[in-house]
């Protein structure tokens, strides 16, 4: 198969100083530099960023759908991991 | 009615419009492509900066309406005077043939407009500083987004590089139109609101031998420099692309929306 001269890259804004950078989508780009110009053009025409990540999508490890089950299902009785057993006092307000 | 300082006003007037026409008939041409792009990415790249040069643009016309004082809006310069009175640089209506041509054309445009708007940003006129100090931030990333595409098709593949060397053939004789010196570049230079576009040049080889050097590509010589654009003398693309710039102000007198 014939390389592929336009790969995938998966973009992360970062909103504002001291907020994480978030997954918001992806491009197609020549490369990294190609690649940070798309995703400023794409997804930050209305202010949504500060600074840009861009990894190439074949970077990234899933996890196997198959293996959903075995990974997700156990948590699902273990509500005591949740803090859902303290009692906050009203002057805490929303947490 | 505004008195600028050192310079006769239907200079100014003139030199406003002829700025003003480059990035509206520039950023309707880069409009064409929306929706019809390579990718995505840059279906949206180019209106973004067809948006720039638009809303540079309305903030020329405003200030020339201004300046003017006939009670003219920017809406009446944008789309309802005659093609002779239009006075865009003749690089601006070329049609936009393929995407290396039209990413060589924003490059030459670009490299000439940052150090025209780093100029006016410290030049004497309040609203034409502050239209500067937007513009050049806006202009920076024109020419880093087509130098970096000039470098990729320059230096790409077979076709990418004789689609790219085609283009630099094709827009040879439009770049010495943007250096021409005349009584109302002369004025504006000696009021000290904007630098003599003559004495950008070096920068702009700069900019270009920058990039032509990494894209493989020859400055070409040109042979017949086309002129004219400044004076209202356009070439055949430019009755045609203002039957489409025109038509819906034509067709519905004061539409709005």
């Amino acid at each position: 198969m014939a390389k592929n001269e336009i790969p995938l890259w998966e973009v992360f804004i970062r909103p504002r100083n001291g907020l994480a950078h978030r997954h918001c989508g992806s491009v197609h780009a020549a490369d990294e530099v190609m690649a940070l110009q798309a995703a400023r053009d794409v997804y930050t025409r209305r202010g949504e960023g500060t600074s840009i990540w861009v990894v190439p999508s074949s970077a990234i490890v899933a996890s196997d759908p198959d293996q959903k089950a075995e990974n997700f299902e156990p948590t699902a009785s273990k509500i005591y991991r949740h803090p859902t057993f303290y009692k906050i006092p009203d002057d805490v307000g929303h947490m | 009615m505004v008195e600028a300082a050192g310079i006769a006003r239907k200079h100014l007037l003139t030199f406003l419009l002829r700025l003003a026409d480059d990035h509206l008939i520039l950023g309707h041409r880069l409009s064409e492509w929306c929706g019809h792009a390579p990718m995505l990415e840059e279906d949206l790249a180019m209106p973004n900066i067809a948006l720039d040069l638009i809303g540079q643009a309305r903030s020329l016309y405003q200030y020339a309406a201004e300046v003017e004082g006939q009670g003219r809006s920017e809406d009446d310069f944008a789309y309802l005077r005659r093609e002779r009175e239009y006075l865009n640089c003749l690089l601006a209506e070329r049609p936009n043939g393929d995407f290396a041509h039209t990413m060589l054309r924003q490059f030459y445009f670009a490299a000439f407009m940052h150090p025209f708007w780093q100029g006016m940003e410290k030049g004497g006129d309040a609203t034409l500083a502050a239209i500067a100090a937007k513009a050049v931030k806006e202009v920076a990333y024109h020419i880093r987004h087509t130098g970096e595409w000039a470098i990729r098709l320059g230096d790409g593949t077979e076709e990418s590089a004789r689609r790219m060397r085609a283009a630099v053939d094709a827009l040879a004789p439009y770049v010495d139109e943007l250096f021409e010196t005349d009584p109302v570049t002369r004025a504006v230079a000696e009021s000290g609101i904007a630098p003599e576009p003559a004495s950008l040049r070096g920068e702009f080889d700069r900019t270009i031998d920058q990039v032509f050097a990494e894209a493989m590509l020859d400055r070409p010589e040109t042979a017949w420099p086309q002129t004219g654009g400044r004076r209202g003398r356009h070439s055949e693309a430019m009755g045609y692309l203002l039957a489409d710039l025109q038509h819906m102000q034509r067709t519905y007198p004061g539409a709005v929306w």
